[in-house]
């Protein structure tokens, strides 16, 4: 990947990693339907990772890559839960809208 | 002291029959639970006389057995592992055999065993054998670590233990409500007595820095010069406790309704032993108090006065266990006295012998109440001698003795004291006519219960009176053979055998003539008091309700004990009661501990109200305070790293780009 330093300059890809994670963050919080909340959540973790690959080829330093791989695994294994609670979710709603799951308010 | 006496032994022999009739009695046979409960007391006494009889080889120093195989006294056998230490203080499991305990040991496990004898016939058709015996071996388990003990603590423990046997064996019949009430007063009341033995321990903690009973006597030693002051506050706290154990004014009140438990328990733990408990720690204790003449004063005074106060009562109670419950106070308040006058010697010999016609006292009393059917009311009785006659016999000999007729034991011990009382000074005259007055008043009261429960007609048409089985005579036999003869050995011996253990402490200035003349007042007094009750109870049985109805207080006061109880009752057990419900129960209870519960449970309910609204229920507005905390978590960090303005870091990120 020697390109990466030639022709991006890095504060691109960390802009980049910070408009992706806002744009997860804005999604999270204003969008109704349970599995775009779901997707928002990924988007932020991977514009985290991406942020983690920069830095790790920057300095060198080959533990922020590892910490990718971490990251990916919890983040699949949340899919899997979470996907999980939402089917579950559905069958007994029958509706995915955030605002609607409220059963456990006073 | 190369031969082991393996003291251990004596008090753990019972503690083992106590486990194996406690857990395995009620599965066992009839016979096997009482070999397993004679055998405990019975090689318990074979290992004490064995201990006599190696120490005393020692004390006549014989020639034919040289100092090899002498056991000298004291003996003290210590655990090797110390039992407390901390910081400073160290107790030892310490068993200490000097002359004191083992005359006190051969007493408990003589008289124990005899007792025990008498109860395989007594108890035999009762409920809760088993149990009976399991507490009985009990009983003697503690009260032999309280004689050996070489410590404070270890004769608390003890002294604690025969407490809780008392309450046990006091409400053996537990189904009556009288028993259970009988047990609870007689631990609460020792408790009394029991917290001024505890602080007196403390103090003696403080002041010598050990509770060893022989390390207390050599710091006493080297301090010449200390006298009084903390040591007259250990030795009144001392008092306290003893009164407690030893029933005296003004702790006596749980002795009488002790009488609730089986009688032969009356014999062994409310008459010939539990209770001179006090008498023993005094007299182990006398480096103490030959260091306070406040102190003994005390004593000598609550002694004269229990001994009178419970004779007075004696005289109007028609219960036989009660006359010789109130008989008992009154003879310990004698020990008492004794010790009051430095006469230790004396009082630890009228503590045998006492505890040798009380005993059998008890026990023909028993055989009475036996043959009656559970009768105990005098009243009922009459004309028993011809169908009891051991019983009659043996306890004619009890009644002569405690009356202090020559050459019966209680006549010789009885004189030690008052003999020693008399040579005291001018205080000393009054407890001796006090002493007198009280043994006057023996006599009455015993020849009064002589005369009602074996002389004249039988008063109930429908007992048939039996002789008790031989398990019952036998030891009535044996102790009215030691009624006779305990005496026989003779103040003098007795104190010489003592001297080394607690000292020779009257000075047995040899007067005989003074002693002569005392001697036969005090026999003239005792005759007298048997003509009074003669001609009372035999020749003219009419007259004791004359008598009363033309004394009508004093009757009543009388028989309604002084009304003691009933003052206690009124003067602190109600105002307990009515503290403890309104002031602890409804101010301290409901009021300030309740309140305070109540106050924070409604702050945690009120901040709950409020924090509950946070809970929107909305996941978008939990996700926005996550993010906003997440933010505000960020500014700290960046203000922290001195990065504000916030611009900075950008811009260095932006410089460092290019």
């Amino acid at each position: 990947m020697s390109f990466l330093q030639h022709d991006v300059p890095l504060t691109w890809y960390l802009l980049l990693s910070a408009v992706l994670f806002s744009l997860g963050v804005v999604g999270f919080l204003i969008k109704r339907n349970l599995i775009t909340v779901f997707m928002s959540i990924e988007l932020m973790l991977n514009a985290v990772n991406l942020s983690f690959v920069v830095f790790a080829y920057q300095w060198h330093e080959v533990k922020g890559q590892i910490f990718v791989f971490f990251v990916m695994v919890v983040a699949a294994a949340e899919a899997a839960v979470g996907l999980a609670i939402i089917i579950a979710v559905f069958r007994v709603r029958a509706t995915l809208a955030v605002d609607r799951i409220d059963l456990m308010k006073l | 002291m190369n031969q082991s006496l393996h003291l251990w032994l004596i008090p753990l022999l019972p503690f083992a029959g106590f486990l194996l009739n406690g857990i395995l009695g009620p599965r066992m046979p009839k016979w096997l639970v009482s070999a397993i409960g004679l055998l405990a007391p019975l090689l318990s006494f074979a290992l004490v006389l064995n201990a006599y009889a190696l120490t005393s080889i020692s004390a006549a120093s014989c020639a034919g057995c040289g100092p090899a195989t002498a056991v000298v006294l004291p003996y003290v056998e210590t655990c090797p592992h110390p039992w407390l230490a901390i910081g400073s203080l160290h107790v030892d499991f310490s068993f200490v055999l000097d002359q004191l305990s083992l005359v006190m040991l051969l007493v408990v496990t003589g008289v124990g065993f005899l007792i025990h004898i008498y109860s395989v016939g007594y108890m035999a058709h009762e409920e809760g054998y088993a149990r009976y015996f399991s507490f009985l071996n009990l009983f003697l388990f503690f009260m032999t670590v309280l004689v050996l003990a070489g410590n404070f603590l270890l004769m608390f423990v003890g002294w604690e233990g025969v407490g809780l046997a008392s309450y046990l064996l006091i409400g053996f019949y537990f189904q009556r409500n009288s028993a259970a009430a009988a047990g609870k007063k007689a631990f609460i009341v020792n408790r009394i007595g029991d917290f001024g033995f505890l602080i007196g321990i403390f103090l003696i903690l403080t002041t010598f820095n050990t509770l060893t009973f022989n390390q207390i006597a050599v710091a006493l030693a080297l301090k010449t010069g200390m006298q009084g002051g903390v040591l007259t506050v250990i030795c009144l706290c001392l008092l306290l406790g003893a009164a407690g154990k030893s029933a005296q004014l003004p702790l006596y009140v749980w002795l009488p309704d002790a009488m609730e438990g089986p009688t032969p328990v009356s014999a062994l733990i409310h008459a010939a032993t539990m209770v001179t408990a006090g008498v023993y720690m005094i007299a182990r204790t006398e480096f103490l108090f030959g260091r306070s003449p406040f102190a003994l004063t005390t004593v000598a005074i609550v002694g004269a006065a229990t001994a009178l106060f419970a004779a007075t009562i004696g005289l109007a109670q028609n219960d036989i266990k009660r006359v010789l419950a109130y008989s008992t106070i009154s003879q310990l308040g004698y020990m008492f006295l004794a010790c009051g006058v430095a006469a230790y010697s004396a009082a630890i010999f009228h503590l045998v012998t006492h505890a040798f016609f009380k005993a059998l006292l008890f026990l023909a009393a028993g055989s009475v109440i036996h043959a009656m059917g559970g009768e105990q009311d005098m009243r009922k009785m009459g004309g028993l001698r011809k169908k009891l006659p051991v019983t009659f016999w043996t306890m004619t000999v009890a009644v002569f003795t405690i009356a202090g007729f020559p050459p019966l034991a209680a006549f010789f011990s009885k004189d030690a004291i008052l003999y020693a009382a008399f040579v005291q000074g001018t205080e000393g005259k009054i407890l001796w006519f006090v002493g007198l007055l009280t043994a006057m008043l023996t006599a009455i009261y015993m020849f009064r219960l002589w005369y009602m429960t074996f002389f004249g007609e039988s008063r109930t048409a429908d007992a048939h009176p039996h002789e008790s089985p031989w398990s019952m005579r036998a030891p009535l036999v044996i102790l009215a053979l030691l009624s006779i003869c305990g005496g026989w050995i003779g103040i003098e011996r007795f104190s010489a055998y003592l001297a080394p253990a607690i000292g020779l402490h009257p000075a047995v200035s040899s007067t005989p003539h003074l002693e002569l003349i005392l001697t036969i007042v005090a026999v003239l007094v005792a005759l007298e008091g048997w003509l009074i009750a003669d001609k009372y109870y035999r020749r003219k049985p009419e007259r004791p309700a004359q008598l009363a109805a033309a004394l009508p207080i004093g009757y009543k006061l009388l028989a309604n004990k002084y009304y003691v109880d009933e003052i206690y009752d009124a003067v602190l057990v109600k105002p307990l009661f009515a503290v403890s419900q309104y002031v602890l129960g409804w101010i301290v209870d409901t009021g300030i501990l309740g309140g305070i519960t109540w106050l924070l449970a409604g702050i945690a309910n009120l901040s709950g109200m409020i924090l509950q609204r946070w809970q929107s229920g909305n996941l978008r507005s939990y996700a926005a305070w996550l993010m906003a905390a997440a933010t505000v978590v960020l500014l700290f960090v960046l203000i922290a790293q001195g990065a504000i303005p916030m611009a900075g870091p950008l811009t260095h990120f932006l410089g460092s780009g290019h």
